[in-house]
């Protein structure tokens, strides 16, 4: 950390360039105001769910389901969180979540076993990546309407592919994952590989060239191109990187359900982009937070379970997220104006 | 003159934008009747001032009058009641929406407060078209059908459907033909024979000297002349106003031996053959060699950042090609020129150059990022330390490139562009209007930092509006007029009157300058009969 060009300037005068506070310090000082507020959300919900249904809802099953539950969507909202900060948006999310769980669970496709199914899954997440990205990038396509088509088209093929039926799966190895009772490092399966694409998609924005450009690209293209970036082949990439997320939601939908649907990931575009939005990702591109948009979808999560254990019906959950989302965004909108 | 207080009268107008302070106490008085000239270069404040006056922004100080009461103008709105209509440059017209409904758009004549009265729109709009001399626009087609012309008519009609006591134009005979030209200067005599005045924005000269009353230049957000009587001015004064100094500069010492003539020195390190871009500049040639600043001047539409972005591959040309020490560039590829060590300092700073949301440390390495960086993963300890070792040799204030870039001066801010480009280790820095934008007293250090990296054998070409700007700093002097190379000579040969009786010089037969229509026909009507038709295209 020395730097070796400064003349000798007193010591240690004003700028506190390579002083280093404690780790824990410096992560309070740099948690903005919006992630701690969406932190007080959360919480306050947590209050809330103690207070209306005490057992149920603090029980360590239920919060664990919570957070399994959240982790699907929550890894599309990783994604989406990228093609967003670009000044994209992708709205096929949902339905590759669908097209590539049905095709990794087709009966020909499980004759290689677990392998087969991630390898597929994956695979069919990228290859519409690489659709929406080329059609974007290279076609000059706008990303709503080249995403708005893949929508449309890869929710037909996965009707096409099963028929409207469901797809059982008969993987052991598969199936095991998704038993309540499974734990890796004692973490169940879902909610670590969550917390690894979490922690991948962090790092990835904040500490590579990567997260870099998509930054720059987002904040101001033009500039972006002038300073030699190479503009397009990173919007190709950003939008492969959501098709990636998508394939790994959809394997882990296959583990939760046992099964793949056509009707799979239904609105999981509202519900990403609406975390990503309530986490303070600007939607026109240039800012946001990985741990912005995941606490967006941990709060929605918690919603839908705190409303579930009091019986209310999906049609006050839904009013209730969409009163969150003004509120986030009007209060986003007056702490950004005041900084 | 008149014993009545004037129409308008603006007085210290003042207002500032982050960075920068776009007007500082301007005083504008505008007469009923009068055709009043706004002239300045881009970025002097024009636009700002009337948006001012249209309502559009709100001063942080000074004082509007109308007709002789003072006023807030709260919104557009507020300005539209009292009777100003401006037509702005981009016209701002609803294309899927037809003539009739565009003139009538936010005040439809209605039937019961909401039923739309098409037919009397219609009527109506029929009427001010025939006024306006172009009876032929049917009120009921779609305005994206019609021609440039048709449409700034439609937005003039626009403005004349309210009750109008002062209209602005903003360059309106920018897309112009000349008989439509001479058609506009009717419509503004009979409207200012009906006591209406006109606040008139263009930086053609000749079509100021045959509308205009009076004539006000701004510079730098300053009214450096007010009120000039538009016919006897000489040209050469209200140019020199428009370009001058106003204030004494001191430009650093250029090197007592000026890199190079011809054989000495080395070799060019960029060399552009022939370049040209169709209806934007003719092909030109130029060197430039390390240690070398190379200046083109020229007024607006000369071409001048059109050759900077070409060079750089932002844009592609149509012939010629870029050298960068002896190879090749791949034309219209900003990542060939980036990659054979050139740097752009684009004229607008905030939408080409800078992310505004950033720090000064990442808006630094942003075209050297690969260079902190293994695998993708960037080292934030060696970024952060070159950033400031790139900003600290420039004195970028205040020293602490962590602070987001916003927050910087306008010197400041073309301090952390140019940063990124000594980070990036450029050889030849493209410089436009490095001065825009930044506040006057900055002028001086940002000229010292552009010689010393000269002096450290950059090669510089630099583009600037402000002629004093190019001759202070440039050791050779390329003079641009509507796209064509006029004249080449080393800065010191040169004065300003000499540079700008060149960038002003009417159609090469002089003559032909005072005869109005001809030469207000711009570019391509000026170039074509004197070349046989565009230079050949190969």
């Amino acid at each position: 950390m020395t730097q070796p060009v400064s003349p000798p300037r007193s010591s240690t005068d004003k700028i506190p360039s390579t002083a280093q506070p404690p780790a824990w310090r410096g992560v309070l000082a740099r948690a903005d105001v919006r992630t701690l507020s969406l932190l007080g959300v959360l919480a306050a919900l947590i209050v809330v769910g103690g207070i209306t249904k005490p057992d149920e809802f603090l029980d360590t099953r239920n919060l664990q389901l919570v957070l399994t539950q959240g982790s699907v969507i929550g890894v599309v909202t990783v994604g989406m969180t990228f093609v967003i900060m670009s000044g994209g948006i992708d709205l096929s999310v949902g339905a590759i979540v669908a097209l590539a769980s049905v095709w990794a669970t087709t009966v020909a496709t499980q004759e290689y076993g677990f392998a087969g199914i991630l390898f597929t899954a994956v695979l069919v997440g990228v290859g519409c990546g690489l659709v929406n990205g080329l059609l974007i990038a290279y076609g000059g396509m706008v990303p709503f309407i080249a995403t708005l088509a893949m929508l449309a088209s890869a929710r037909g093929l996965a009707l096409q592919i099963t028929d409207g039926a469901t797809q059982v799966v008969t993987i052991d190895s598969v199936l095991d994952l998704g038993e309540r009772d499974a734990y890796i490092l004692g973490i169940p399966p879902l909610v670590l590989v969550f917390a690894v694409v979490t922690i991948i998609g962090w790092l990835i924005l904040n500490r590579t060239t990567f997260g870099r450009r998509t930054v720059a690209v987002g904040g101001n293209a033009e500039a972006a191109r002038l300073a030699g970036i190479d503009v397009r082949r990173q919007r190709l990439y950003l939008y492969l990187l959501s098709g990636l997320c998508c394939g790994i939601a959809a394997f882990l939908l296959i583990i939760l359900s046992g099964s793949g649907q056509n009707t799979n990931g239904n609105l999981y575009e509202l519900d990403a982009i609406a975390a990503a939005i309530i986490g303070g990702t600007l939607l026109s591109g240039g800012r946001g937070t990985i741990v912005g948009s995941v606490l967006g979808v941990l709060i929605f999560t918690t919603i839908t379970n705190i409303f579930a254990l009091n019986n209310l019906q999906s049609d006050v959950q839904q009013i209730a997220k969409g009163a969150i989302i003004v509120a986030a965004v009007l209060v986003q909108r007056r702490t950004a104006s005041t900084t | 003159m008149a014993p009545e207080p004037p129409l308008l009268s603006m007085s210290g107008i003042t207002k500032s934008f982050p960075g920068v302070r776009a007007l500082d106490g301007v005083d504008l008085d505008v007469q009923a009747g009068e055709v009043h000239c706004l002239l300045g270069q881009n970025g002097a404040g024009k636009s700002t001032l009337i948006k001012v006056l249209a309502g559009a922004h709100q001063p942080d100080d000074g004082t509007i009058s109308w007709r002789g009461a003072p006023v807030t103008l709260r919104s557009p709105i507020a300005a539209m009641r009292l009777g100003i209509a401006t037509i702005y440059q981009e016209l701002d017209l609803v294309e899927h929406l037809s003539v009739a409904e565009n003139v009538h758009l936010g005040h439809e004549p209605t039937a019961a407060g909401f039923v739309v009265r098409g037919k009397a729109a219609k009527a109506s709009t029929a009427a001010l078209l025939k006024r306006l001399g172009h009876p032929e626009v049917d009120p009921g087609r779609l305005v994206g059908e019609l021609s440039a012309a048709q449409q700034q008519i439609v937005s003039m009609a626009r403005a004349l459907s309210h009750e109008v006591r002062l209209i602005v134009m903003d360059e309106p005979s920018a897309a112009l033909d000349p008989e439509e030209v001479d058609n506009l200067f009717r419509i503004v005599g009979d409207l200012t024979a009906d006591g209406v005045a006109v606040v008139y924005i263009s930086h053609r000269l000749e079509e100021i000297r045959r509308i205009g009353d009076r004539v006000t230049v701004l510079k730098d957000g300053r009214a450096v002349a007010g009120g000039l009587p538009a016919k006897s001015t000489p040209t050469r004064e209200v140019v020199a106003l428009m370009t001058g100094r106003n204030v004494e500069y001191v430009f650093p010492e250029r090197p007592a031996t000026p890199a190079a003539p011809a054989d000495a020195a080395g070799a060019p390190v960029l060399e552009v053959q022939g370049l040209a871009r169709e209806g934007e500049f003719a092909p030109v040639d130029l060197t430039v060699r390390p240690g070398e600043i190379v200046g083109l001047a020229g007024l607006v539409g000369s071409g001048r950042s059109e050759i900077l972005e070409t060079i750089y591959g932002a844009r592609k040309p149509t012939t010629g090609q870029v050298l960068v020490d002896g190879r090749v560039l791949r034309p219209g590829s900003v990542r060939a020129a980036v990659r054979a060590g050139l740097g752009l300092a684009p004229e607008e700073r905030k939408a080409q150059a800078l992310l505004m949301l950033e720090s000064v440390t990442r808006n630094v390495s942003v075209s050297s990022m690969s260079r902190f960086a293994r695998g993708g993963w960037i080292d934030r300890g060696a970024e952060l330390a070159a950033a400031r070792a790139a900003t600290r040799e420039l004195s970028l204030r205040p020293d602490n490139p962590s602070v987001p870039v916003r927050t910087l001066s306008g010197g400041n801010q073309q301090k952390a562009v140019l940063a990124r480009w000594l980070l990036r280790g450029c050889r030849v820095l493209l410089l436009d209007e490095p001065t825009r934008g930044v506040d006057v007293g900055a002028r001086a250090e940002l000229y010292a930092v552009i010689r010393r990296l000269a002096d450290e054998g950059l090669a510089v070409l630099l583009v600037s509006s402000e002629v004093p700007e190019v001759l202070g700093l440039a050791d050779r002097v390329l003079v641009l007029r509507e796209g064509q190379v006029v004249h080449t000579a080393p800065a010191r040969e040169l004065d300003e009157h000499r540079v700008l009786d060149l960038v002003m010089e009417g159609a090469p037969v002089a003559s032909g300058r005072s005869v109005a229509g001809s030469s207000a026909a711009g570019s391509s009507a000026d170039r074509s009969p004197a070349d046989g038709g565009r230079g050949p295209a190969s």
